[in-house]
């Protein structure tokens, strides 16, 4: 009988090429994405060195950094960054790459149209030079980003040399009280263990609360293991994963299909398997979360105040909350749901999929049932969809509708505001309610001030013009 | 891949814990194509107090004067010193790109993440990994006395003092040799290239729908 193994140790044994002494090994990748930020000066490195593509079929590409959210079709205004979707465009030409281009239907943001193809399988290696590529361990795949130099050698060679990273359990029981999403559940960990928590290891999210999880719900927490410094986090496959590939464009189909399913039943941590780390959490205690500072893990419950420094832990944290409190323009000691916004943005890898949508659109709906709009204070309230297919899910659903009468503004779909690359940023000082991930100093524009929320959450910080507790608006 | 060996350089101090790899190289800057030239940008959101812009000659912007990197004291810094989780955030290897541009060839941390850790050795910039209270010796040390430099031998594994202390690091022994030696890693693997062939026929065999 084999020792038991956790996932992490069935993904990685089933793709290594070469073992080294010293515990590095080649692994083989599946799958990779490739977007225009990432890629140009790998293409050209595979160019000058003469060397060739290993293997198209085992690539996906689209642009999604620098795309623009409303009048697509007059193309990108700024030169700089139509070169770069430009530079992709003739190096997927080239090559003969899948690429979905600016203007195909199903363009959308790498992390939303992987899973949304069935590109993204369950026990596939998966890279992309992005690190929300830990997204897609939500399938029960070892799931990481990479740099460009890597993007450069899985072209050239399908596989990267990787040390194996320890493996960490992070299991969720209990029931997540309602208005509580996966969003919330993935700041509260890194709220726990903190930004550098997970370096060095891959995360496991396990435990009811996750298995409760809908695929969205997991592909959001899953995104944001890179937040708890984890390259990649993951969720066991089960019939939820399984139901969800099925019938996608790139999915396997009739005896491949039959056969891959009886192989991804098997993968899930082995009972009695022993983890480096443990964490746990309640889902019951999880509140609505809401960050007040400049790194994800200063982060708390929208019941709760901007805390003070000096009740910081150390010395180090405390020249951390000072110089973000700065920053943020926040006195210790303001309830949460006081601090005023200027825009809100509703979109990212994170949360951008249909059922972040229609979370949001339940705000909306709910605010044009009451004579109410997006607050005079808000300047601004967009909704960026993460694909073109989501796009237009949504609209047949009518979300569109919802959210342009309640005055949010309906975009193209792409990262948008998430790191402001294309038009969509905050100017100096303004403050956004974001379904993002990260609230870096000028991630979402120099100067700009971020609160990382869920979707719901944003909707509703939009139509106050301030954070409210969205429990209480759904009552 | 320009190799490291030894290097003897001026330290500048970054007193901050969790620098971002947005701060390190903001995002209007990842629209480039080419793999140089981030030097100018580097930090340029603390360094500079207009917005930065791609294409815009730096020499002409407005200076922030109170960002430590600017002070006279800190000019040809080689060896940055800073604090945990160094280079979190984003894969942009632009990032290592921009502080190699700018000159600098080592790091000196607690901890970094993991991406950028391991982006730094594809450029020949050494991540040095020492204890917090080491970390917080040289900051003290570096700001008491100006043009403090230390001594930095990957071969011998040593960061040394200007007092002649020698501090002991490690570092994996496959990129020390690497970094060393300058060595493309794509054309050692491709030494693989049948030991790859052969995973991928074995797979084909068991998880077809991988290659359909």
């Amino acid at each position: 009988m084999t020792a038991p193994r956790t996932l992490y140790d069935k993904l990685w044994d089933a793709h290594v090429v070469h073992q080294e002494a010293n515990g590095t090994a080649l692994l083989y990748i599946d799958r990779h994405l490739v977007h225009e930020v990432t890629s140009p000066q790998a293409f050209e490195g595979l160019k000058l060195s003469g060397r060739k593509l290993w293997q198209a079929k085992t690539i996906l590409a689209t642009p999604d950094h620098n795309v623009p959210t409303t009048a697509r079709a007059a193309g990108i205004v700024d030169p700089v960054s139509r070169t770069q979707v430009e530079t992709l465009d003739a190096n997927c030409a080239e090559l003969g790459l899948n690429e979905f281009r600016m203007d195909d239907s199903r363009q959308g943001i790498v992390h939303v149209i992987g899973p949304e193809q069935g590109f993204t399988l369950p026990g596939t290696t998966l890279v992309c030079g992005d690190s929300h590529t830990s997204t897609h361990g939500a399938f029960g795949a070892l799931a990481f980003g990479i740099g460009t130099s890597e993007v450069e050698h899985v072209l050239a060679t399908q596989c990267l040399w990787q040390t194996k990273s320890k493996a960490m359990l992070v299991k969720v029981d209990g029931d997540l009280p309602a208005g509580v999403t996966a969003k919330d559940i993935a700041l509260a960990i890194i709220g726990k263990i903190g930004t550098a928590g997970g370096t060095g290891y891959a995360l496991e999210f396990g435990g009811e609360a996750i298995r409760a999880l809908s695929m969205e719900g997991r592909m959001t927490l899953c995104n944001m293991a890179i937040e708890a410094g984890a390259r990649a986090g993951m969720v066991a496959a089960d019939e939820k994963t399984i139901a969800y590939v099925e019938g996608r464009p790139q999915a396997p189909k009739g005896a491949d299909w039959e056969q891959a399913v009886a192989y991804w039943r098997t993968l899930h941590s082995d009972a009695g398997v022993v983890f480096d780390a443990i964490v746990e959490l309640a889902a019951a205690d999880i509140r609505p979360q809401v960050t007040w500072g400049t790194s994800p893990e200063m982060v708390l419950s929208v019941e709760d105040k901007v805390p003070n420094p000096a009740d910081a832990p150390n010395a180090v944290k405390k020249a951390d909350w000072e110089r973000a409190l700065a920053y943020m323009g926040l006195t210790a000691g303001t309830p949460i749901n006081e601090i005023t916004i200027d825009k809100a943005f509703i979109g990212s890898c994170t949360n951008s999929r249909i059922e972040d949508l229609r979370e949001a659109a339940v705000v909306a709906r709910w605010a044009v049932a009451q004579g109410r709009k997006v607050a005079g204070n808000v300047k601004l309230a967009m909704v960026v969809p993460g694909s073109g297919l989501v796009k237009a899910q949504a609209e047949a659903e009518g979300l569109d509708q919802d959210f342009v009468a309640a005055g949010f503004e309906w975009r193209d779909p792409g990262c948008s505001m998430c790191l402001a690359m294309n038009a969509d940023r905050l100017e100096p000082g303004e403050r956004c309610a974001s379904t993002s991930n990260r609230n870096f100093e000028g991630r979402q524009g120099q100067g700009g001030r971020t609160h990382l929320v869920s979707p719901a959450m944003a909707a509703a910080a939009a139509v106050f013009g301030h954070f409210v507790d969205i429990r209480e608006v759904l009552q | 891949m320009n190799p490291f060996n030894t290097l003897h350089g001026l330290v500048a101090p970054l007193d901050r814990a969790n620098v971002d790899t947005d701060a390190i190289i903001p995002k209007q800057f990842l629209k480039s194509i080419k793999r140089s030239g981030f030097g100018p940008n580097a930090f340029d959101e603390w360094r500079y107090l207009d917005r930065g812009e791609p294409g815009v000659d730096c020499a002409n912007r407005p200076i922030n004067p109170d960002f430590v990197l600017n002070q006279a004291r800190y000019q040809g810094a080689s060896v940055l010193l800073t604090r945990e989780n160094f280079g979190c955030g984003s894969s942009r290897e632009h990032a290592p790109w921009a502080l190699e541009d700018y000159g600098f060839r080592a790091i000196i941390a607690p901890s970094y993440a993991d991406i950028f850790f391991n982006n730094c050795f594809k450029n020949g910039v050494l991540p040095i990994v020492l204890n917090a209270d080491i970390v917080d010796r040289l900051f003290r040390e570096t700001e008491a006395s100006e043009d403090y430099r230390l001594t930095i031998d990957l071969a011998a594994q040593t960061v040394t003092t200007p007092s002649g202390e020698a501090i002991p690091f490690e570092v994996d022994g496959e990129r020390k040799h690497r970094l060393l030696n300058g060595l493309d890693d794509i054309a050692l693997t491709l030494q693989y290239t049948d030991k790859i062939k052969e995973y991928e026929s074995r797979r084909k065999a068991e998880a077809a729908w991988l290659f359909a």
